[in-house]
Formats: C-alpha cells, structure tokens, sequence
C-alpha cells in the first residue's frame, strides 16, 4: 500500500475520487437488488472519449482493490487497442496486477464478448455498455421507454423480434440480443454476439454493465435467470460455425473472420484469444496452424 | 477534559485509518454480500464509532455516506448525541426525520420494526430511489432458522440471525410483493453481514418443514 501512495502523488488509487467512487458504489448495490433494472449515475469525464468504456472503466475504478488481477478484453482479444489501453490505464493509476489468464482473473472487463472459460464464483465480469436500452431503437424518448419498464409493457419488442421473421424468415438480431432478467425486466445485453446469451444465464460470476455516456449501471447477480426472447415456433438459436477454428481447432467456440489476401482467402480463428492460446499450447492443432506464427510461452 | 471537548474527541476519532483501501474492502464485500444473499461475509475492520453504533454499521456507514445521502437513524441511536456527531464528522451525511425521505438507515433495534413501507419504496419509474436498511443485530447466528430463495442463491441458503422480529418473514414477503418497489437490507453482525436485497424470498423454516 505505501507503494501505491508514493508512486501515485497525483492520483487517488484508481484515478476516482472516493466521492465519485461512494456514488458508484452506491449505484452498483442498487443495481444488483434490482437485477436488470438501469439505475442512473452521475458518469463522469474519463480521459478517454465516450465509446471507448468509459462505463465499464469507471465501474472498474469503482470496485478495484490492490489485490485484485485485472484482465481486459475486446471482442475477445486481450491484444486490441481498447483492451491493451484499458489495462495499461489501470497498471498506472491503480498498480494491479493484470492477466490475460480469464481463470486468474478477479475482475474481467470486457467489450462485447463473454470469456469461452466458464466464470467461476467470485469472478466480476465488466462490460462496457454503448446503449444501455434494449427499447431505444424502438422508442427514441426516454419518458416513454422507462415508462415501458415501469409497466412491463414489452410489446415492441417482440413486434422487432417478429419484424424480422416476417422479412427474412427467421429473426435476424445477431448481437445485443434482447433478455429478460428474472421473468421481469428486459435487458441489452451489450453488443455482444447472440452466441454469449446462453453464458449469461445462471453464471456464477457477477456481471455489472456500465454505460458512460448514457450514464446507467445495471447488472446481473450469480445464479440468475437470463432467457433470451422468442417465439414457440420460432425458438432462440446460438449461431453455428461449419469449421471449427483455424489455429486451435475447437468447436463450439465463436468464431472471427480474418482475411488473409485479396484473393478472397481467408480463415475462421476464435475471438477469445486467451482460449486460443491455451488450447494451442495443450498441443491442439488446426487445419491452418502451421503456417501460424510460433508461440513463445 | 470537559464532557462536551470529550464528545467532541469522540467524534473525530474512530474512522477509517486509510479510508481509500478500507472503503474499498467494506465495499467489495458489501457488493459481494448483495450478490450472494444468505452468505456470511466477514467485515474486518478498526472502525470505532460511539455506542450504539457498532463497528461493522459504522464501516459500512463511512464506505457509503457523504453529502449527497439522507440518512434516518433509528430512535436507540438518533437519541445519542455522540453517534449523531461522529456520523456527521465522518460522513457529512445530512439526518432526516422523515424515514420516507431516507438514502439509508441504520436500526440499532430492529425488534421494533412493524413495516419497511414506512421507508422510501422508489417509484415504479426509479425503484433505485429505495431505502437501504443496515440493520444492526447482536448475532447472526443462532437464531431461527430462515430459508432463501432468489437471484444470487444457488437453489437456497438457509441462515439464522438474532434479533429480527417474529413477523420479519412476512414484512419481508410485503416488501418483495411490490417489487421492482421496496427496501434492500444489510443485516450488521458484530463481524459480518449478510445482504438482503428486495429479490430475496424469505421463509421461516419452520413453516417449511410443516408445509412439506
């Protein structure tokens, strides 16, 4: 601790001050008693501009300890600009340690993936929110949509559900695919890939979402019910890979594209690169692994 | 010294020693409590505010007060000056009377209480804008035994704290009935709490048994 107070003159630990942390924390609770409900709070100015987490780095700074392992993830790489920032942002103003182990992690943030690992107990998980309201697209005025949520009144909803049926056959939302909490509040859970959806039901782990620039936190206690909307004839589906990846070989996992000339070649690889990462160094192997870069581990 | 420099002694002394961390660690289980009702989780601290005020009540009071939260106290504890003060020195927090207005509150004697509707419920619209309730009790174990169900409880968690009235089950049935409305509670042990949020079920379990 005394390292923290001498490295870090200029700053409170976890660059918040402890009234704006007070005011988060307080957010938080209200939002896990409330499971789906988006409990406003007063965001604040991060020195990152609006869309690149600032809600999930401010309910970071909120909760973080100097015990605790950070990990941070974008679209499931631990190695993109926005997570490699977001982790660097808190080694400096917080000096925790950071992994890109998700089992190692206490606090996960993320940006629009859930870890393939399955979160155990004790785990928080953190995402960072563009539009916290799954009824926004729908009803652009704020009265109206909390409105909506007071009364349950989720009818439009299903109307888009049903909307892209009628146009395309099946329903056609592949990501911020809408959920009901606990048979009550419908809830966005983030860009995320309709393929995480399943992960969110009944997790072990505690999942706060927070969104900076419309200002809301809401989150999802462990040992939840999280049930993706849909219709009897017309049941919620995960989408499918016909390969399985490219590097590692796992199935059942989500898949990026990458193109790899101008010729149209291209390859399908996880997007959980620490899950791919693993399974490579367990010696599994996939149809393009060779001409893959070795890995130093 | 005189008495009123000794109260005023006592007012200042007996918070945090290193409020950034020791706020953080509070929270952390706090959070971690509501997450998980029905689990014990222990709060370790040095905090030491002037009777009736324990110190569990009066770590969590300085993790979560500050100016912006309207705090009702409890008629054991808004009778004692010197709570009344050291609240005031550690927090800023302003007191009501009015229990409707309340951010939190803290209860020194729970046996007492015939309703959580007396508290703010939140609206339809925010139900956020609720009442949390610390609840100071002399144990939390070795009383009747109540069985949990909800969000944050793997199947059910049975715990059995000291100090509730007898009537706390269907108190508690009355305020998850107006859910998203209603208080949340944090029951403060002598070393623990246990979170209760609005979505916990709470059964005697007595009552559980003959039913089955």
């Amino acid at each position: 601790m005394t390292m923290q107070q001498t490295d870090m003159a200029t700053y409170n630990f976890a660059y918040l001050d402890e009234q704006t942390k007070r005011m988060i924390r307080r957010a938080i609770l209200k939002a896990i008693a409330i499971p789906g409900y988006q409990a406003p709070f007063a965001s604040r100015e991060m020195p990152m501009p609006y869309g690149w987490g600032t809600g999930g780095v401010q309910v970071t700074a909120a909760i973080l300890g100097p015990d605790d392992v950070l990990k941070v993830i974008d679209q499931g790489a631990d190695d993109t600009t926005n997570a490699v920032s977001i982790r660097a942002f808190f080694q400096r103003v917080a000096n925790v340690a950071v992994t890109t182990h998700t089992k190692d992690a206490t606090v996960i943030q993320t940006r629009h993936r859930i870890p393939e690992e399955t979160l155990r107990k004790g785990q928080v998980l953190v995402y960072q929110v563009p539009i916290p309201e799954p009824l926004r697209y729908l009803e652009p005025r704020e009265t109206e949509t909390r409105k909506m949520h007071a009364l349950e009144e989720y009818g439009l909803m299903h109307v888009k559900l049903y909307e892209d049926i009628a146009r395309n056959g099946h329903i056609a939302t592949t990501y911020a695919y809408p959920v009901k909490v606990e048979g009550r509040y419908v809830m966005d859970p983030s860009p995320t890939p309709k393929f995480d959806n399943p992960k969110m039901h009944m997790s072990e782990a505690l999942q706060l979402f927070g969104a900076g620039r419309e200002k809301r936190i809401y989150a999802l206690p462990p040992h939840t019910e999280v049930v993706s909307l849909d219709f009897e004839d017309h049941p919620f589906e995960v989408q499918k890979f016909d390969q399985p990846c490219a590097l590692c070989g796992a199935e059942g996992v989500y898949l990026d594209e990458v193109i790899l000339d101008d010729k149209g070649g291209r390859m399908f690889v996880c997007s959980d690169t620490d899950h791919c990462e693993k399974r490579r160094e367990e010696g599994h192997r996939g149809p393009l692994a060779a001409e893959a870069p070795e890995m130093h581990s | 010294m005189p008495a009123t420099q000794r109260n005023a002694a006592q007012a200042i002394t007996g918070g945090f020693a290193n409020p950034v961390f020791e706020a953080q660690a509070v929270f952390r289980q706090l959070m971690n409590a509501m997450a998980n009702p029905g689990v014990l989780h222990a709060i370790e601290t040095n905090v030491a505010p002037p009777a009736p005020l324990t110190a569990v009540a009066g770590a969590l009071a300085a993790t979560l007060f500050d100016h912006d939260t309207v705090i009702w106290l409890g008629p054991f504890i808004a009778r004692e000056e010197k709570a009344r003060s050291w609240l005031a020195f550690h927090t800023s927090a302003p007191l009501t009377d009015q229990a409707l207005d309340a951010h939190f509150a803290i209860l020194a004697d729970p046996g007492h209480i015939s309703s959580f509707e007396n508290f703010a419920q939140g609206t339809q619209e925010y139900p956020d804008r609720s009442t949390t309730l610390i609840v100071q009790l002399p144990s939390l174990q070795g009383g009747p035994a109540l069985e949990l169900t909800g969000p944050g409880i793997k199947d059910r968690a049975v715990i059995r704290p000291t100090g509730l009235p007898d009537a706390f089950p269907a108190l508690w049935k009355a305020n998850g009935g107006k859910f998203p409305r209603g208080v949340d509670l944090v029951l403060a042990g002598p070393d623990a709490i246990i979170g209760l949020p609005r979505t916990t079920r709470v059964e005697a379990l007595a009552n559980v048994k003959e039913a089955s």
